[in-house]
């Protein structure tokens, strides 16, 4: 008999109770907060140590147009966006050690969630492949205000499972010395968030 | 126990070589000062932000409750989700592998990195490939598997083992930290300080390149969604992120009762998992992928190694809901003194207590002296995020384990009080009265009966006129 033969009958090779699943209660809350979502986001997002801007749609290149540097950007990224940044377009791609070499990514987002701070990527039009938010230093990631989600069960609805995802909260961090906690490991050491309508 | 039994037991979790029974084990740790203050400094600094994170969420009892009963679903129809998973793996070009225990899922790993022709791989922590001893059976093979997260770098660095499920260098200060990189690590800057992001900083530098270079990962799993076949890596620091996208090959070892039946389960624990755990409201990263992806080649090894036996047992199967999360360890008074190596296992504290002779199967003076290593004050019950009831299982597994007639009538009691809150705050307060008889000069020696094994490594206070949940709730 082999492993999985041997361990399928050591679980009595139960079959499916779609019922018994569906009959699970689920009293929880669908969302923590009522109000304003945008209002919560920027809250939360800066309490995980993110630098967060509110903009006005029509501002935003501006507001893109301080940064210092070079930046690359992925396929799908509004070029307009990026009309004032010194960008590379991930096309065709960036090699690893260049995207390390580079001052940062700007990217949008699939969901982001209010609750707890978080932006989503599904690494489709304008997210990129996942290596390009996560070697170069600072990641700027602009969240337009209908992709904030309440909370996580609105975001889990939203997010499709077809699609690799990275969920983000707050710069890399890691508290294994003394659980004193120190942002920036292994991925960008700065997340800037900017909010647009 | 027969002796096939115990071979099966050394194929499934090897016990670290040399292991005391916990009495001794925990006995010369009980005694070293540093590491008691470390351990006191951290559980205690996590204890109140995990109550802060937990106390946001007004539904977490509700949050906690569905959980325990999605998980129990799941083992009870465990073949089917498995299958299911499987089925969904493959259809989005991943391929499934099985492993009856430890020996055989090294052996499946350690092939299909050799298929690659490489000689070195990146890890992201996982229990599972600790449990299985995967490090220790590559480097045999000429393997070199090197850890990626800064806690795990500072006990491989420091050939040291894992204490603690979240924190494995949770026992060492930051001057020791320093002193094992400036040992250790090559290239380790000279004016190297005991400044915590100092100490980050020069881990980030010492594996960049080895990440930008990987051609193989491997990896554990937090979730894997049956419905979906989509795999859930959640983590702080990104070098789960590295190892997860950039290298070609991605093995992901996974413990069979980490599935979960369907996609919208995800919004249950990654609203526990976090809170419970690091005590934030979401980790920093968390990574979700569904077969191979940007075009990898990915792996997906299911592990058994002991689990179908531990399902096996109506009381202890209980042990399989758990997500790994670690606050039972935080909370716990005998963690907090004996600290984690004493368990002799990957598995530390309450959990361990209760997980690790089962699934090894018992037999070794560690495993047979585990679930003596609790004074049932129920804290790992409160706290855990899917209910598990560690104390009945402790009870249960003594009563499972060689005893005298009248220990067996004991834990029967014990094993009755526990069941009902009133009943165990009587059996406390009894408890506190015959205290109140047997404690003349502040400490008594022995406990009778079962706990004997307990108090002979620690002079026991006198049991306390104020129950222990009391006297400990007041501590911490
Ligand atoms: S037993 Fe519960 S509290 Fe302990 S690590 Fe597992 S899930 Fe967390």
């Amino acid at each position: 008999m082999n492993a999985r033969e041997e361990i399928l009958r050591r679980l009595g090779d139960t079959e499916a109770d779609p019922a018994a699943y569906a009959a699970i209660p689920r009293p929880y809350l669908r969302r923590h907060h009522d109000g304003d979502v945008v209002e919560l986001f920027a809250e939360r997002a800066a309490d995980y140590r993110a630098e967060v801007r509110r903009v006005a749609g029509a501002d935003l290149p501006g507001v893109l147009g301080e940064l210092r540097g070079r930046y690359v950007a992925p396929d799908g990224l509004p070029e307009a966006w990026t009309a004032g940044v010194d960008v590379v377009r991930d096309d065709p791609p960036v090699s690893i050690a260049d995207l390390d070499a580079l001052d940062g990514v700007i990217t949008g987002c699939a969901v982001a969630i209010a609750e707890t701070g978080t932006v989503v990527l599904d690494h489709g039009p304008g997210q990129g492949r996942r290596a390009l938010t996560l070697v170069p230093d600072h990641h700027v990631v602009v969240v337009e205000s209908a992709r904030i989600a309440a909370d996580v069960p609105e975001a889990v609805e939203r997010l499709s499972p077809d699609r690799p995802l990275t969920f983000i909260s707050g710069p890399s961090a890691t508290s294994d010395i003394e659980l004193s906690r120190v942002e920036g490991v292994h991925g960008p050491r700065r997340l800037t968030i900017v909010i647009t309508d | 126990m027969s002796t096939d039994q115990r071979a099966a037991g050394a194929a499934r979790m090897p016990t670290y070589v040399g292991m005391p029974a916990f009495p001794e084990a925990a006995r010369d740790a009980v005694r070293d000062t540093r590491l008691r203050r470390n351990l006191t400094h951290a559980t205690t600094t996590i204890r109140a932000k995990r109550a802060a994170a937990v106390s946001e969420l007004a539904d977490w009892a509700e949050l906690r409750e569905t959980a325990k009963r999605i998980k129990d679903h799941t083992i009870e129809h465990l073949g089917h989700y498995l299958r299911l998973l499987e089925e969904q793996v493959t259809a989005r070009g991943g391929i499934v592998h099985w492993a009856r225990d430890a020996a055989e899922a090294n052996r499946v790993v350690a092939d299909l990195i050799k298929a690659t022709g490489e000689t070195d791989v990146v890890k992201v922590k996982s229990m599972a490939t600790q449990e299985i001893g995967l490090n220790e059976a590559l480097a045999a093979e000429g393997i070199r598997a090197h850890e990626t997260d800064l806690a795990e770098l500072i006990v491989q660095l420091g050939h040291d083992r894992p204490s603690h499920i979240l924190v494995p260098a949770i026992h060492r200060g930051r001057a020791e930290i320093r002193d094992i990189f400036r040992r250790e690590m090559p290239g380790a800057p000279d004016d190297l300080t005991d400044e915590p992001a100092r100490l980050a900083e020069a881990a980030r530098e010492h594996l960049r390149e080895r990440f930008l270079k990987a051609k193989v990962a491997v990896s554990g799993v937090n979730f894997a969604v049956a419905e979906t076949g989509s795999l859930v890596v959640v983590e702080s620091e990104g070098n789960g992120r590295m190892c997860l996208t950039l290298p070609e090959t991605l093995i992901s070892v996974m413990g069979i009762e980490k599935v979960v039946p369907s996609w919208q389960d995800l919004e249950v624990f990654l609203q526990l998992l976090p809170r419970s755990s690091t005590a934030e409201r979401m980790n920093p990263y968390t990574s979700v992928w569904s077969g191979a992806t940007e075009g990898q080649t990915f792996h997906l090894v299911l592990v058994d190694n002991g689990r179908t036996a531990t399902r096996d047992d109506e009381v202890g199967r209980q042990a399989l809901r758990c997500i790994r999360c670690s606050a039972c360890l935080n909370v716990c008074p005998v963690y907090q003194r004996a600290g984690g190596h004493a368990y002799g296992s990957p598995y530390p504290g309450p959990i361990g207590a209760i997980l690790s002779p089962q699934l090894r199967g018992a037999g070794s003076p560690v495993d047979d002296s585990l679930p003596y290593a609790s004074t049932l004050c129920g804290a790992c019950y409160e706290v855990c995020p899917v209910a598990i009831d560690i104390p009945e299982v402790l009870v249960h597994l003594r009563s499972r384990a060689v005893h005298g007639r009248a220990e067996k009538a004991a834990m029967r009691f014990a094993a009755w009080t526990l069941r009902s809150p009133t009943r165990l705050a009587f059996g406390q307060r009894l408890a506190g009265t015959a205290g109140r008889m047997l404690g003349r000069r502040g400490g008594i020696r022995r406990l009778p009966g079962p706990l004997t094994r307990w108090t002979d490594t620690r002079d026991a206070p006198v049991p306390a006129t104020e129950t222990f949940r009391e006297w400990w709730e007041k501590r911490s």
